[in-house]
Order: structure tokens, then sequence, then C-alpha cells
């Protein structure tokens, strides 16, 4: 009787729970399949640059000959930074053919990593961390605050084509949590860069943004004036001397 | 300190004083050392019962010193070394229960669902990828084992829909079936379910992505059996899906497979949707006739009506795959049946009549013409009991000119090896080198194609192929396109003759699409000289093969179904089509009666006086013999359409009514009568090798043209009389060949 009803308060309390705001499941990539648009269809034209084609022959030179394939992700990094920080379909295909595979066996790797785009993204690619310790210390609001800010919605570009926000896994700061990447295409594969911004706020990431607009240059790392990378706020507050050796048994007693 | 000294270290027997300055001691135990001293020292094993093996399974050993034994459930077994934990399970009579291991695929080890406990683990094992070790210890029904093998289940059925009354897998679905017997009663899953977007793979396989669970069979299917890289696994974690990325059909003629190893839902047959539940099926085993390979086929039938056709194993024909193009042809024997006999009037139409009036009037006609004036053709897919009837019917009324479709006219049956695959299908595994000449495996016989890839993929053999330019799905090399690049092999002119002779197990497969050139025999002197000057022909290995094509051709040679003139068909008066539609019936004479005796309204029927309609395939019994030499039975599934006969029957039936009575009534009878002409149609099953090579051939003094090699099959997808009134082979031949 007593578990019955026992069973019966731990279902409720479960229903109650399960009212999440979210209706669907969300997923970290995108479609999972290719539809054709007019800026991204198999009929296109795509080739490596004629300066990236020495990068590719340089990528494909660390490789066995017989084990061509192993190149498919610089390959298609390369590929990426040298499309404005996408990959559209026959730049996949261009792949394919470098390496000698299928297509299919690209699209796979492609779909895999999250960090490869398959639907354009603007000059600067702004990625917000939304794995655990980031979402608790509060990178649904910083989405939230940067998606207000441009109007748009998650991988959608901007009108003028300069920013779009997606999400990522974990970068391995989570010592400075919450963070943003900014991966800015605007300079080519040539001046590719791909920096953090750490315990960015939402006034802090809007600012960011505008920055980037005006084009200043700002420094990556942490944007928590009173630290200094990841050391504590104000200074250390441990290991404040030289750390003592640790205890040995003493090794000329036999 | 490294980890490799930490390895030596541990490694080490005897513990040695100096030892001692690590501070935690590494202890051995003397079993983890040496697995077979354990395996001595094991008690003696308690009287158990003896197991069989799963599906009675033969173990192989390749090399006997290489056998160890394991133990599962405490039942020691010898097994070959390399076998996996899940093998050396199946040996001791253990069905594992698995979801992405398939024995003719590579191994993913993604499911999970055959953990298994292995004794000195710490964690259950994939027993599919695990190999087995000398004198491991499997548990298969410990509560580790269940335990694990129940957590996977519910985490399968996490995103997998409980649609199953509306599913076609329903009833022979691996998920269904093992959720019964290793799962849960009940989920804890209360979140939603993940729904995939459906993929359109043609129209031949339906897809219901939802139902997928991620086994990646079909996946590995396509790329390794098939040769197709068409599909894939793209994303990652919960949104992971099956698909093609960009839309893309699957155009591979071995598609149909993937329903059959889906262990799921989520492929199934479009055509078979919602048409039938399996346990409704009534089951009959036997032979395909779309092809000259005869796949061994189980008929799904529902009253009168084939539902479906499925594969048999064999292992020395088909394997455990059909082609698309026998899976499929079902529905073409419900269309365009001829069910009644019937006369063409006076005014081009036909009319149907009695059985008794239509024999009598081409008895009557028989009769009028002089005996070399008869000619009798049979199809593509006649039995060796019709033809049998057939010629002797047409030797009783004085005629000869007699011959099987697709044989040509200058064949000669005097030496079988000259018309069957001496090597054998399964014996192709063992080739080092192939030279296809004038034939396209992929269309003509899909199944020795599969072969020919699983040889190539395995063995890195060599292909040479000589013939118009064609689709081929593993690595080959296009010689040239006529009989001058053979010459040049066989005058040792090409690069290729080396090649020839420095292979070990050289294989050259002829199409039987020569036999209708008019320089055939030149060409097949010329192979000859090949086979001579590259070794090819040995006393422990013949390589020199011919494909055929049709069902019917093999038996009609060793039943001596030769024409007696070549030109017989300008000068008939009388002509018997048994079924024959791929005939040029342009040469007849405009004044010759043509009776068709057959099961489909097809070509034939054009230029037919009288109609005989006939049973088809599954609905009869009879003898088909497969282009390696291999006779086989079908069996009737259904009951014949209308007042069709069987075609033996017919022609039993004319001869009486022509009063030429043949000497049999019942199919023993008939099959005693071929025992006297072709003893070795009877052994069924059974493959019987040709005795004597092509050194006894005459010298031949024939020229060779030189007109390059034409493709014998233009649409694989219809051939024949049944395929041709298939809907579903109709839309294939639409969507799926390349323009």
């Amino acid at each position: 009787m007593l578990a019955r009803v026992a069973a019966q308060r731990l279902h409720e309390i479960r229903q109650a729970f399960r009212l999440s705001p979210q209706a669907s499941r969300s997923f970290s990539t995108a479609l999972n399949y290719h539809l054709d648009s007019p800026d991204n269809n198999p009929d296109l034209p795509w080739e490596f640059s004629d300066a990236n084609k020495e990068k590719v022959r340089e990528i494909l030179s660390h490789y066995p000959s017989n084990y061509k394939q192993s190149a498919v992700i610089p390959l298609l990094d390369l590929a990426q930074q040298q499309h404005g920080g996408w990959l559209p379909v026959s730049a996949m295909n261009a792949v394919a053919k470098v390496i000698e595979v299928a297509p299919i066996r690209v699209y796979e790797v492609a779909t895999f990593y999250s960090m490869f785009n398959r639907t354009k993204v603007g000059k600067y690619h702004l990625l917000v961390c939304g794995t655990t310790p980031c979402m608790i210390r509060g990178s649904r609001e910083i989405e939230d605050a940067l998606l207000k800010h441009l109007g748009v919605k998650r991988n959608e570009v901007t009108k003028d084509g300069l920013f779009s926000i997606g999400e990522m896994e974990c970068m391995g700061c989570c010592v400075n949590a919450p963070m943003i990447t900014v991966a800015d295409y605007s300079n080519g594969s040539e001046g590719y860069t791909y920096n953090y911004y750490e315990d960015v706020t939402p006034k802090r990431v809007v600012e960011i943004v505008e920055m980037l607009r005006r084009g200043e240059k700002l420094p990556p790392g942490t944007q928590n004036p009173n630290r200094i990378r990841g050391g504590p706020e104000g200074g250390n507050t441990t290991l404040l001397s030289e750390p003592k050796p640790p205890p040995c048994r003493d090794l000329d007693a036999s | 300190m490294g980890l490799g000294l930490l390895a030596s270290r541990a490694m080490r027997p005897i513990k040695s004083s100096n030892f001692r300055m690590c501070a935690r001691y590494i202890v051995t135990k003397p079993e983890l050392q040496s697995p077979e001293s354990a395996a001595a020292e094991a008690p003696a094993q308690p009287d158990l019962p003896p197991r069989t093996p799963v599906g009675g399974a033969r173990i192989h050993f390749p090399n006997p010193e290489d056998a160890i034994e394991v133990f599962v459930d405490g039942y020691p077994v010898k097994i070959p070394k390399g076998f996996t934990v899940l093998q050396a399970c199946e040996v001791a009579g253990v069905d594992i229960p698995r979801f992405c291991y398939h024995s003719r695929l590579s191994i993913a080890g993604n499911c999970r669902m055959c953990l298994v406990e292995v004794e000195k683990s710490p964690k259950p094992v994939a027993s599919c990828a695990m190999p087995a070790l000398p004198g491991m210890k499997i548990k298969t029904d410990t509560p580790v084992a269940k335990k694990a093998r129940e957590g996977v289940m519910e985490f399968l059925l996490m995103n997998h829909p409980l649609d199953c009354p509306i599913c076609d897998q329903g009833g022979e679905c691996d998920l269904q079936d093992q959720s019964m017997a290793f799962g849960s009663d009940r989920g804890r899953f209360t979140e939603m379910k993940r729904s995939v977007v459906d993929k359109n793979l043609g129209p031949l396989v339906k897809t219901v992505m939802t139902r997928c669970i991620q086994c990646t069979r079909c996946v590995r299917f396509a790329t390794e059996v098939a040769g197709v890289q068409d599909l894939g696994m793209l994303g990652r974690g919960s949104g992971e899906e099956i698909g093609t990325y960009v839309e893309k059909l699957m155009t591979s003629e071995l598609s149909g497979n993937v329903i059959d190893i889906c262990p799921v839902g989520a492929l199934t047959s479009k055509p078979f949707a919602f048409k039938a539940r399996n346990w409704e099926l009534k089951g009959t085993e036997s032979i395909d006739v779309t092809d000259a390979v005869g796949s061994n086929i189980r008929i799904d039938s529902r009253g009168p009506e084939v539902l479906r056709i499925t594969p048999r194993l064999n292992e020395d024909i088909n394997e455990e795959w059909i082609s698309d193009k026998t899976r499929f042809c079902y529905d073409g024997l419900k269309r365009q049946r001829l069910n009644d006999p019937m006369i063409r009037g006076a005014d081009g139409r036909f009319k149907a009549m009695s059985w008794r009036d239509a024999l009598a009037v081409v008895a009557e006609v028989a009769h009028q013409v002089k005996p070399e004036e008869i000619v009798g053709i049979a199809g593509k897919l006649s039995d060796a009991e019709s033809m049998m009837a057939l010629k002797d019917f047409l030797n009783k009324m004085g005629s000869n000119n007699v011959w099987c479709e697709g044989n040509g006219m200058q064949t000669s049956a005097d030496l079988r090896s000259g018309y069957i695959m001496n090597t054998s299908i399964s014996g192709l595994e063992k080739a080092d080198l192939f030279l296809l000449v004038g034939t396209q495996p992929r269309v003509e016989a899909t199944m020795v194609n599969a072969r020919i890839r699983k040889t190539v993929r395995a063995t890195n053999a060599k292909v040479g192929y000589i013939g118009p330019e064609t689709d081929f799905n593993y690595d080959h090399q296009h010689l040239g396109t006529g009989p001058n690049t053979l010459v040049e092999i066989a005058e040792g002119r090409h690069a290729f003759s080396s090649a020839i002779s420095n292979a070990k197990n050289p294989v050259i497969i002829v199409g039987a699409g020569l036999f209708e050139r008019d320089d055939k025999d030149a060409i097949f002197s010329a192979v000859e000289t090949i086979a001579k000057n590259g070794n090819v022909i040995r006393p422990d290995w013949n390589g020199l093969n011919v494909l055929l094509l049709n069902a019917a051709q093999a038996a009609a040679l060793d039943l001596g179904l030769v024409p007696e003139s070549s030109n017989c068909l300008e000068s008939a008066k009388f002509v018997y089509l048994m079924g024959a539609d791929d005939v040029n019936l342009d040469k007849v004479p405009n004044d010759a009666f043509v009776v068709y005796q057959g099961h489909h309204g097809d070509s034939g029927v054009y230029r037919a006086n009288v109609i005989l309609p006939a049973a088809a395939f599954s609905e009869k019994e009879g003898t088909y013999e497969n282009t390696e030499g291999c006779s086989q039975q079908t069996l009737p599934a259904v009951p014949t359409v209308g007042d069709a006969r069987d075609d033996w029957k017919i022609i039993r039936a004319l001869s009486e009514v022509a009063g030429m009575r043949l000497p049999y009534d019942t199919v023993g009878a008939i099959r005693s009568r071929i025992r006297m002409v072709a003893p070795n149609l009877l052994h069924m099953d059974e493959r019987e090798p040709a005795t004597f090579g092509p050194s006894l051939k005459p010298k031949c003094t024939q020229k060779m043209s030189s007109t390059p090699f034409s493709s014998a099959i233009e649409n694989f997808y219809m051939t024949d009389a049944i395929t041709r009134a298939s809907k579903i082979m109709a839309q294939c031949s639409a969507m799926l060949l390349k323009k």
C-alpha cells in the first residue's frame, strides 16, 4: 500500500519536472541531409584556389599515398576557410575527388563534426558553448542576448552577411565559463582566426559584436578585467609561495 | 617509470629482489600469464549433452594446428584461430542476439546487443568484435549478460517507434523477436522520441527511417557487396541517421537485399508494402529462372497470388543474396497472362476455343507440312522436361530443327565444357585473374558478378574486360572492344597475356551473347588458345568458363536441342514456339503456321496463329540447369491461371492428337526418358562437372570478323516475358537505368 502511494507520488513529481519549455529535442548539428539551393547544389563548380592547392599537396604529403582518405578533415577545414566559413556540397565533392573516395564518405565526416558548417555563415561566426559548465554559468542567456541583438535565429545569417550564431560543444575552457568562440572568415584562409572570448556576460557579448562590426581588434581570452587568464578573480589565493617538494622516503636507508 | 617498462616487469615471471624498489607490487596470476596452462588445469568437464552448432553450421579448419579451445557456458568447443567470441558461441550451439553483426559483412560492433560475460573481463564484451582467445571462458546466460542485453534493448527501444501493428516487418522483425526474448516488459523512457525524415531510395526499397536503429548493415552491404557507395551514416549522437545526404536513388542491381538484412522495419519492400503479413504466407522453395544463375528462392504466396520472392541460402550459387530482377519480377506473373487456348480468326483477332479443338487444329497443320519444314524453338524459361518432350515430339514428326533461343544456330553441344561454367560459381573465389570476353556479368548474371566482386575485394584479383563500354562495380582494365584484342592476347602481343601466364588461378569467362555471332567458333578457338598459352586448364584447375544468359540454355544443350540446318527458319511452314519470345521471326515466311505455347502474351504472340496457354515457373515442377551445370528444381507455389497446363503435358497431349503418342504420362516417366539422354539433369542440387576439355575439339578454320562485341542485354530489368510484363520492372528501368 505504502509502496503504491510512494510510486504514485514519484510519478507526479516526474510529471512536474517533465514539462520543459523545449517542446522538441534540439541537436547541435544542422540538417543531416542536403537541400538544393541556388548557392549550394552539386552542379556549382568548386575548386581549391591556387594557393590552397599548394596547401592541399602539403597536407597530403603528411599521409601515406594509400591512405589519402586520412586527409579528409584537414582538407575539409581548408575548403571551409576558403569558402567563407561553410562547405557547399560541391566543395565536399571536390575534397572527395582529391582523396579518391566516394562523396558519401566525405559527407559522413562533414555531418559528424559540428565545426563544419554546411549552411551559409556570416563573416564572423559566433559559437556559443552549450555544454554543462557553460550552461550552468548562463550560456543560454548569452545566446538569447546575441540572437535578440542581431535579430536572427540560430544558424541564420544577418542581413548584412556579417554575423551568424551557432552552438558548440565543450571547448575545454570550463574554468572561464561561459564562453563564446568567434570564427573570423573575413580575411579568407590566410587571415583566418578562431578566438575564444571567455567569462562573457550578456552585456559583454553585445559589446564584442559591436566591436567586431566596427572592425576593432580585441584581445581574446577572459573578458573579466579582474582575472588573468584562468586565474582566480583578484589574484591567486593558493600556491602563493614556492611549492614544497613531495615527501619521499629515505632512499639510502636499506 | 614508462608504461612499457611496467609491462615488461609484469611479464617477467620471476620476482627479483631489486624489484622491491617499486612501492607497489604488481601481482600476476599464473593463469593470466599462460592461458593454455589454465585450460589444462580446468577441472574435468561435467557430462554435458553434445550441442549442435546454430543452423547446422560446419566449421572449416584451414590449418588444424591453429585450433583453439574455448568454453561456452562451461561447454568446451574447438574453433579455428581468428574466430570471434560470437562465432565460438554459435559453434557451441548458443545463439547470441545481434543486430549489427552479419556474417557476410564487415564487423561494426555498434549495436552492443551481443554482449556476453567473459571470465576475468571487468565488463561485458561485445562478442561479435572480440576475437576468441585460447581458454576463454564465455558465459552467455549469467545475470551480467542478461542485464546487459536488457539494458541495450531498452536503449534501442528508446527511439524506436512502437508501430509494430502498422509495420511491414512485424512478425519477422529481429528487434521485435529479441525484445520479446531479451528485453524488459516495460520501459522507463518518458521523453519525446525522435523522428527522422524518410529517404527516397527508388521504386524498390521503402524507407521509414524513424524505425532505424543505426546498425549500419545497409551501409556496409551497399559498400562491400553491392559496390555502390551511396549510403552512409550522417550526423552524430541522437541525431545520427542513415542516408545519402544528397538526393540519390539506390542504383544497384542488388538493392533489394537491404530489405532482408535490415533487422527492423526501416527498409522494407515497396511493392510488398501493406500487402500481407508474413505468417499468412505459404513459402515454396524454388529456383529463379530470370537468369542462368539459378538463384535459390522462396516464393511466398497467399492463395493463388505470388506476394513476394525472397532468397534462400545456397553457398555455392547465390550465397544469401538475389538480384532485384529475381526479387521483384513476381508482379509480372499476374499480368498479360494467357489463360485460354486461342486461335487467330480471319479478321486477325484471337478467339478462345477448347483445348480439344486447339490441339486438333495444330495436329492437322503439323501433318500437312513436310517434316523438314517443321521447326521448334524452346524459350529461355523452359524447363528440361518440356524441352525433352518438344524434342521427342518433333523428332517423331521427322524434324530435328529444334533449339533453344539464345543458343544460336551453329551451336555445338558435343563438349559440355564448351558451354558451362567449369570453375563453378563458388570456385571463382579462388581465382586471382579474370578475363571477361564479351560479357557484362553485372547485367547478365548478377550473382556471378557479386562473386567476382567478392574475389576482387578479397584478393585484389585483376580483371580484364573485352567488350563494349559498360559499368563495373570493381576495378577493371578495359582491354578492347572486339575480337582484335582477343587475337592480340592469343598471339601474346598484348600486355595482358603475360598477366594471364603469371597468374596462379586465371579465369576466362566468355559471354553467351557470342553464341549468336557468325564467327563464334573462331572466337572460341582464340579463347582456347589463350587458355592453352596461359595454362588456364590444368588437372587441378579449370578456368575456362562460358557464362550463359538464360535459365533454359544449359539444359537445352545437355538434351541436344541443336538445329539440324542453320537456315531452317526461312523455309519453315510450321513453327512451334515454346515460350520463345526473343527469336527474330521476321525471317519466317508469311504462310507459315506459328503455334505459341507459353504463359505470357509477349512478342511471340504477335505472329502466332494458335496460342496454347502454359504454366509459369511458379506454377510447375520443372528441372533447370544453371550456368555452372547444377540441376535444380522449381516447385509449384500457386495454381495455374485459367485453363493453362504444364508445358510438357501440352506437348504430350498434342502428340496423342497427332497420332504420335509420346511414351510418358507422368513427370517420373519423362524424367526416366531424360535419364537416358542427360542423366546429370536428375542429380538434383549437385554440380556435374564436364568431363572432357576443349582439347578434343576439331581445329577451327573459320574466319574471325573484326566487328566489336555487342552487349547481350540492353535492359537489365526486362529480359524475358515475365519481367517485361512486370510493372515494377518497368518502373525500375524508367528510374534506375542510366540514360
